[in-house]
């Protein structure tokens, strides 16, 4: 009831009534503390002293880290071509899996809504939840350090992202193209083939483009914890403290980081 | 041919859309099913080749009984029905030629299907109908690039390519000008009289229906309310389909039609 | 029968291809294969390393069945404390930010000078993976949340920002030039013609990214930034592996809420 009587007895518009009000209050009160508690929280962890230093240390960081060493260069071939390997071979074998993840999933085509449809549910949400690097930690203790492990940590961490957007690319297809391809006395198998996947087809390969893109950012930065790639050069430069290396390295994946979005959005312009 | 058994058709949600119909068609008529939107028209159809699932009733196809039958054994009888859509329902991303080729889906392997290995046998009847309805120079066309008309009749090239015996068409001109919309209605009538196929046509404009078919079902709310003759079709049984209106003018209409159009 | 059709039967029907032109088909194809044998052969795999490794694999996953929140409890509770803590400071400082920079990243509604810079703060902060951003922030302020918080403060930015600049060039400009019309000062417009249109997409797009943070302040603490991640690296450092499981647990939970809440949020404010 935004209009409110005044004392005279004339009316007079609001916004909101006082409920309303008295709620939007008490939420940017609330909201009020729990910020302050958590910045508290942050700045009790924290050694002020060093912060108060900061702007000198940036600055000693950068002066030492200018020039890049260029020459360095040589040896950043190959960690190079092992980023880009574990970024397209993770992409594909995070795609393989997907599909099939993602046609369980849907509502249209999963087998069992009760039983197959949360399980696959399960699958998508704890894949994407847990990010690249962690998934690499667990394949490193697990199968040992390298290339390999980073592959599998970024096709893990792919599924469940690439099956959540397909499975919802299944659910929008429309229902009379699949409907008319069942009429026509047509398999499960060429239903799928001939109604679905022609549907799918431009949203599947612009979602493998794009998460391509993420992925070469993200191993770039695997070889932090051992996955292989640029980011182990990048690891030994910083705890050399070798920061021309380290700039130069920086500047390497800034560089693929742009080529690979330009390339991703080339790919998806000419695919839609 | 076509034999319905009071057919019910009961949805999820306790929505009566067939309140036991029961119809008999024989070899080679063509029926138009008029009626308001959700007399059950579109269900009946589905129900026919069990798109949708009758609650209950018989649906007998010559000597087959329908709503009994386990899945490959209905996907066989599909291929005896060819149905024609009301958005024309072609697979917008494929061309048209696999899309009328889809049509022989009921018929091939999935591998062959897969790899577009079609037997020549196929292929040549598809070229030879969408010659049949002008279509031949765009069989590489993909079907998204054609117009409205265009797409009803590759629809209508998928539905024949199976070889049925009965087709089921489900609103074929909605989305149609009328000038195209008799195209298409006179296609389909003259193809199903050159192979002797029956057809059962929903459709919603009654002066069309009056126009081309020798037979015309008035459906409301999941009952048959008429059944005869495109004559029989006064002013009264429109009343009686449709509710109260003023039908004159379309009656009337119909009239002036005929005398334009030769037969 | 016409001599189109005449042409035509009897003769196989192919799918015309993708690429038309057939050498540039061939290429793609041939260089494809090639990079990908290339790939596939340059990774080194220690097959019997990994073969060893599947028992320690199986463990893992039966560790999730009887994953073991109890004997380091204090520093998992401290460690999602700070995880939590890092993720709200960070998108509420990160969520006011981006938005004066992405009224000033729109070119419908900035002008040009303050849009350049606008453009470029948010190209800096897209270009730069939040690990890296840590690393370097940890050098510079030292261990500890703050560097973590500054760092997703900073991701935030980039990503509300552009996306925010991209969604008020596609308003509609008839409702904004109305209140225009009326007279309003710069703030009354943005208030008045600008705000009620994006305002549903912002919030829920904050949403999304509070769920970002989240998931990015968990692995914060490998570099040192703060939150969960010290925890669970430890944990996998020492093969506890039903430590490290009840952690995931714990992350996927939570993220599970959020993605939860901000579907009620979204559907409430749209």
């Amino acid at each position: 009831m935004p209009v409110n009587s005044l004392s005279d007895g004339r009316k007079a518009w609001q916004r909101r009534n006082r409920v309303q009000t008295f709620s939007q209050w008490a939420m940017w009160l609330i909201g009020t503390a729990v910020f302050v508690y958590c910045w508290q929280h942050i700045s009790d962890a924290t050694t002020w002293f060093f912060v108060w230093d900061a702007p000198k240390i940036a600055d000693d960081i950068l002066t030492r880290a200018m020039p890049p060493r260029w020459s360095y260069i040589d040896q950043l071939w190959d960690p190079i071509w092992d980023t880009l390997n574990i970024a397209t071979l993770g992409t594909m074998i995070a795609l393989a899996l997907a599909v099939p993840v993602a046609f369980l999933a849907a509502r249209n085509t999963t087998p069992s809504a009760l039983l197959i449809r949360p399980i696959a549910l399960l699958i998508i949400v704890a894949t994407r939840s847990i990010n690249s690097l962690i998934w690499a930690l667990l394949l490193i203790a697990i199968i040992g350090p390298g290339v390999f492990a980073g592959i599998i940590a970024i096709a893990i961490r792919s599924i469940g992202f690439c099956a959540k957007l397909l499975y919802e690319a299944i659910e929008e297809i429309d229902a009379t193209q699949v409907e008319a391809i069942t009429a026509t006395g047509a398999s499960r198998w060429q239903v799928m083939a001939y109604g679905i996947v022609p549907q799918i087809l431009p949203s599947f390969a612009g979602t493998a483009v794009f998460r391509w893109d993420i992925n070469i950012r993200e191993s770039t930065v695997l070889g932090l914890v051992g996955a292989g790639g640029i980011g182990l050069q990048l690891s030994s430069s910083l705890n050399t403290l070798a920061w021309p290396q380290v700039s130069l390295i920086l500047l390497i994946i800034l560089v693929a980081v742009i080529v690979s979005e330009w390339v991703s959005a080339k790919v998806r312009g000419a695919i839609i | 041919m076509l034999r319905l058994e009071n057919l019910v058709k009961t949805y999820r949600t306790g929505d009566q859309a067939l309140k036991g119909v029961h119809l008999e068609v024989p070899q080679g008529q063509v029926l138009a099913l008029i009626g308001p939107s959700g007399a059950g028209k579109s269900t009946l159809i589905r129900c026919i080749n069990r798109l949708v699932e009758p609650s209950s009733g018989k649906v007998w196809l010559g000597e087959t009984e329908l709503t009994t039958l386990r899945s490959g054994a209905l996907r066989r009888e599909r291929r005896r029905m060819g149905m024609i859509f009301q958005e024309y329902a072609l697979v917008e991303r494929l061309t048209v030629m696999e899309n009328v080729l889809s049509g022989r889906l009921g018929y091939v392997g999935f591998w062959r299907s897969f790899i577009r290995r079609y037997p020549q046998s196929d292929m040549d009847e598809a070229f030879r109908l969408l010659d049949r309805v002008g279509l031949l120079d765009m069989a590489d066309k993909r079907a998204d690039e054609l117009s409205g008309g265009q797409r009803q009749r590759v629809g209508i090239c998928r539905a024949l390519i199976q070889d049925p015996a009965l087709l089921l068409v489900d609103e074929p001109t909605a989305s149609l000008d009328p000038k195209t919309s008799r195209q298409i209605m006179r296609l389909i009538c003259e193809l199903c009289r050159e192979r002797g196929l029956a057809a059962i046509i929903n459709i919603h404009d009654v002066a069309l229906a009056q126009m081309f078919v020798q037979r015309v079902i008035g459906l409301r709310t999941g009952e048959i309310a008429f059944d005869g003759s495109p004559e029989g079709l006064t002013a009264d049984v429109l009343t009686r389909i449709y509710g109260e209106e003023d039908w004159h003018a379309t009656i009337e209409k119909v009239e002036e039609d005929e005398a334009e159009v030769p037969a | 029968m016409s001599d189109e059709l005449a042409a035509v039967l009897g003769k196989r029907w192919r799918r015309p291809p993708l690429i038309r032109r057939r050498w540039l088909r061939w290429a793609l194809g041939v260089g494809f294969l090639v990079y990908f044998i290339a790939a596939v052969s340059s990774v080194e795999v220690n097959w019997s390393r990994v073969y060893e490794g599947l028992d320690r694999g199986a463990a893992f996953i039966l560790a999730f069945a009887t994953p073991d929140f109890a004997s380091r409890a204090t520093d998992i509770w401290e460690g999602m404390l700070e995880s939590l803590v890092m993720t709200v400071a960070a998108s509420v400082v990160g969520i006011a930010i981006s938005i004066p920079i992405g009224l000033g990243a729109a070119r419908n509604i900035a002008p040009l000078p303050v849009y350049l810079v606008c453009r470029f703060i948010v190209a800096i902060s897209r270009a730069l993976q939040e690990i890296i951003v840590a690393i370097l922030l940890v050098a510079i302020f030292g261990f500890g949340p703050l560097a973590g918080f500054l760092t997703l403060s900073f991701a935030t930015i980039g990503f509300l920002s552009k996306l925010l600049a991209e969604d008020i060039e596609a308003m509609d400009r008839s409702q904004a030039e109305a209140i225009k019309a009326s007279g309003a000062r710069w703030l009354q417009w943005i208030n008045y013609g600008v705000q009620p249109q994006v305002m549903p997409r912002l919030i829920g797009l904050s949403m999304y990214r509070v769920d970002i943070n989240f998931r990015e302040s968990a692995i914060l603490g490998l570099v040192g930034a703060g939150g969960i991640g010290a925890t669970l690296n430890t944990a996998f450092d020492r093969y506890e592996y039903d430590t490290a499981a009840a952690i995931l647990i714990i992350i996927i939970v939570i993220v599970m809420a959020l993605e939860y809440l901000s579907g009620i949020i979204r559907a409430r404010v749209q």
